[in-house]
């Protein structure tokens, strides 16, 4: 959808928090299944012999249409989600078109692949993200891939398998059941006859759809799955030999640099680029405001960029100081704008003896992928072909379409294994400077963003204000619940608790800032005012900040996961030290339950706030990779320490003040508490994705454990960007 | 203003025509086609292009190409010998010390250089003498383990 927000490229924005427009016969539901883009035919040519079986389903196209219902649309022919091949040789390879961005889902998915298929994970092979070789996708965001994609690709391992089954029940006139399949082998076991599974599909061109009742393996007799099966090809990284995008090298491929405006909002006045085109080997590309360059090395491209003189016109712009009154300003009728209301409030107010409000603010932060945006991109015979690490091969293949008005079936996207995104890389800027450049260029162009593009011009998580206001009888129940979320989205704003009168509701506003999705989009937002007022709700009525949380809470996971991290934690135990202090926080999102209980302490001289220990309980239905999972939520709990304690990005009419890692702390080494994870694998349920949720608890708990520690409450994201010190009400 | 300059990188003695101020980094990447070291953000800040130079953990992309000429460089893709993987990439490998693997090299390179200097860091040294590489991905507390790991297994190596 369109927002009026300032884009860069030109391009419209896509917003996940409100994309409400899914592309054609996609839906959320099934994530986006779509027709192969290049004929099934000429797809099953390029395989060469072998096994394919596709699955293929009926889609029923749901679409999310404004306030959060969802409008069905007729029914959609069958369709493809994924695929999967047997060579003559035995090996198998499988086609998804999620990308690899470090939350080891190649490693995840072929572990299901090896578990249905009863094939050893190393003859698996998984083509990710190539918008010619794989069904289409929506993107992998959303914590999508383990609940959507592992289930599909389960389905059609198991459906490979019973083929096969098949195949040898009839090669050798045996009844099928009596024919097993174990490390890639068929076996009869009464006649002893046995083949690899690449000679008994030798020779053959069969390519079967996956029936409607494929037999899945129980989770109890899983043996792959739930086991922790180490990083798919972790040697490559070790050794550096995996290629990022931002390390590919074509032929004859030059380097592109892109001129960028002095501040957000600038037009371009005029340009003289004679001394750079002067310079030898270099190219200058013109395009309304578009300016790049190429040239046989990064440093020749960066002084031929120098050597442009331009000038811009800027207009005034918003500031971080001013932003919250801003956004509070500035609300806009937008689809995302949703609503939900429970009961009553004023029976609500009625009811209470207490009642109480806050306002609770979260600043813009960056995503600073540590490899920053790249494309590699060649134009040949018609073609386009971009290399480029994005969350989204299609929509990036559609942008590069729009751009450059060619029909999707010319343009290819591939993405690499990619330096980490976080929600941070949807978009396909740096694949339509490569494209252009490289058009212009009649050659390859590599585009890498310096770190500073990355911090100026990418897009952030949104910066936010929510109010709230609650009322309690004396024992403390909740009895009502408000809550207005301005412009950090509405991911998580509905209350876990159990509270009979609620008014939640999620005001879109105009941005100063280009802003989208981020690991987890607006639940830490949300959570964090959410958790924070439980917490203050607690001392208000003077209960325990667990016992009061779970007094009002009746979801059984989610009290699971509060006891369980409360446990591990210690939870009632006395300060350790005077400057000391614990905070707990608990919540859930997109299939997962997280509680987080941190120990804090404030170095009083200093002012320092650093994190000595963390326990986060985490359940997420039945878990496929133990360790890569608590790897996740490791990782979930450092990145979000960051948002808690010090990331913002500073601005000033149209410019970002802090875009490098000298000015924008991320966490480090140093501020590394002791990790404790507790996980709750349940077996019975299905699976759900986990690298986004964990983030959640940690700035609440945070928060939580500092009003413990010093008897201040923070009430603003980030929670002490330099400390506590000039802090007045430091006791 | 191009010099021909000397490097020797992995061991192999590479002749080269550049530009003396350009950055080892973009040499190691562009001229050598190393695409190991990795580039972060190009201040100093990261480590993602860390390499040795005469055995000292080194940031690439802040260090000229003519400050090294004739001196030893080590890069990620020269660790392993003969296909045999370092110690520390072992343990990087047993310990999951990674995800997106983007910071892993120059983590690895810089946990090297460590162990070599100090064959048994305590946690203290370690989280001291990595505190300039930055991993997004937050597997800070998985990398202190893979050196500690590693530390170990070369001292069971020592005769
Ligand atoms: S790229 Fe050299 S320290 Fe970051
Ligand atoms: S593993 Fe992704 S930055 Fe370290």
């Amino acid at each position: 959808m369109r927002h009026d927000l300032w884009t860069p490229s030109g391009e419209p924005e896509r917003y996940e928090l409100f994309a409400t427009s899914v592309p054609e016969g996609a839906s959320e539901s099934t994530d986006g299944e779509r027709p192969l883009p290049v004929t099934r035919r000429q797809f099953c040519q390029a395989l060469g012999a072998g096994v394919l079986v596709l699955l293929l389903r009926e889609v029923r196209a749901v679409q999310e249409s404004g306030g959060g219902r969802r409008a069905e649309i007729p029914s959609m022919p069958r369709e493809i989600s994924a695929w999967l091949h047997i060579a003559n040789d035995g090996r198998v390879t499988v086609y998804t078109g999620k990308v690899e961005v470090g939350q080891n889902i190649r490693t995840s998915l072929t572990q299901v692949v090896a578990e249905e298929l009863r094939v050893p994970m190393e003859r698996i092979h998984l083509v990710m993200g190539d918008t010619d070789l794989t069904p289409f996708d929506l993107g992998t965001f959303g914590s999508r891939t383990t609940p959507v994609m592992a289930a599909h690709l389960r389905r059609v391992a198991a459906a490979t398998r019973e083929l096969l089954r098949d195949l040898a029940a009839e090669r050798w006139k045996v009844e099928r059941w009596a024919v097993e399949i174990a490390e890639g082998k068929v076996r009869h076991p009464a006649s002893g006859r046995s083949q690899d599974i690449g000679e008994l599909t030798r020779g053959q061109k069969l390519s079967r759809p996956i029936p409607d009742t494929v037999t899945l393996t129980p989770p109890t007799e899983w043996r792959i799955i739930g086991t922790s099966a180490p990083k798919v090809n972790g040697r490559a990284f070790v050794t550096g030999e995996h290629r990022y995008t931002s390390d590919l090298k074509l032929p004859g491929m030059l380097y592109g640099k892109v001129l960028r405006p002095p501040a957000f909002g600038a037009t371009l006045v005029s340009v003289d680029t004679r001394e750079a085109e002067a310079m030898p080997g270099v190219i200058v590309v013109r395009d309304g405001d578009f300016v790049g360059v190429a040239a046989p090395s990064t440093e020749q491209a960066t002084r031929a960029l120098v050597a442009i003189r331009a000038q811009w016109k800027t207009t005034p712009q918003p500031s971080s100081r001013e932003i919250f009154e801003y956004l509070k300003k500035n609300e806009i009728e937008a689809e995302g704008r949703s609503r939900y209301v429970v009961g009553s409030l004023e029976d609500g107010w009625r009811l209470a003896e207490k009642q109480w409000q806050q306002t609770y603010t979260v600043a813009y932060i960056a995503h600073a992928p540590l490899e920053p945006r790249a494309a590699v991109a060649e134009w040949k015979d018609g073609r386009l072909t971009v290399w480029t690490g994005t969350q989204r091969p299609f929509g990036v293949r559609s942008e590069l379409a729009r751009a450059f008005g060619l029909p999707e079936d010319r343009v290819r996207v591939i993405v690499p294994d990619t330096g980490s995104g976080y929600g941070g890389k949807h978009t396909g800027e740096a694949a339509i400077e490569a494209a252009r450049l490289a058009r212009a260029a009649g050659r390859p162009v590599k585009v890498v963003w310096t770190r500073e593009e990355e911090f100026t011009w990418a897009y952030f998580r949104p910066a936010g204000v929510i109010e709230v206001r609650s009322g309690m009888k004396g024992d403390g129940t909740i009895t009502a619940w408000e809550f207005h979320t301005y412009n950090s989205g509405a991911a998580a704003i509905r209350t876990p608790y159990a509270i009979p009168n609620q008014w939640i509701e999620f005001h879109p506003t105009r941005s100063p800032l280009r802003q989208g999705s981020y690991r987890a989009l607006a639940a830490t937002a949300n959570h964090f005012a959410r958790e924070t007022a439980m917490d203050e709700l607690a001392h208000l009525v003077g209960i325990d900040p667990l016992e009061f949380r779970l007094k009002n809470l009746k979801d059984e996971r989610l009290r699971a996961v509060l006891e369980a991290a409360a446990h591990r934690f210690g939870w009632g135990k006395p300060k350790t030290a005077p400057d000391r202090g614990m905070g707990l926080a608990a919540g859930f999102e997109k299939g997962g339950y997280v509680a987080t209980c941190a120990e804090i302490a404030v170095d009083r001289a200093t002012g320092e706030v650093s994190v000595l220990r963390v326990v986060t309980a985490f359940e997420c239905g039945a878990i496929l990779n133990p360790d890569h999972l608590k790897n996740q939520i490791e990782g979930a709990l450092v990145m979000g320490l960051g948002g808690a304690l010090f990331e913002a990005i500073e601005f000033e009419n149209g410019k970002i003040l802090n875009p490098r890692f000298s000015r924008y702390r991320v966490p480090r080494f140093s501020d590394l508490p002791q990790i404790d994870v507790v996980l709750l694998d349940r077996r019975d349920l299905p699976s759900a994705g986990a690298g986004e949720t964990p983030i959640v608890g940690i700035a609440p708990a945070i928060g939580n454990a500092i009003f413990h520690a010093t008897g201040m409450r923070l009430r603003s994201l980030p929670l002490a960007p330099n400390g506590l010190k000039g802090e007045t009400r430091l006791p | 203003m191009r010099e021909v300059i000397e490097l020797y990188v992995n061991g192999v003695r590479h002749r080269l025509e550049v530009e003396p101020n350009r950055s080892l980094l973009s040499v190691l990447r562009e001229d050598l086609d190393l695409t190991g070291a990795k580039y972060g953000c190009g201040e100093g800040q990261c480590g993602a292009c860390t390499v040795l130079v005469a055995g000292r953990a080194t940031r690439s992309c802040t260090t000229p190409v003519h400050l090294v000429a004739g001196r030893s460089i080590l890069t990620i893709e020269g660790l392993a010998r003969d296909g045999r993987l370092h110690p520390l990439q072992e343990a990087f490998l047993e310990v999951g010390a990674l995800q997106c693997g983007y910071c892993t090299p120059g983590m690895i390179m810089s946990g090297v250089a460590l162990l070599n200097a100090n064959p048994d860091p305590s946690e203290a040294e370690i989280i001291r003498f990595m505190n300039g590489h930055i991993c997004r991905c937050g597997t800070y507390g998985r990398i202190v383990r893979a050196i500690q790991r590693a530390a170990q297994k070369m001292k069971e190596a020592r005769p």
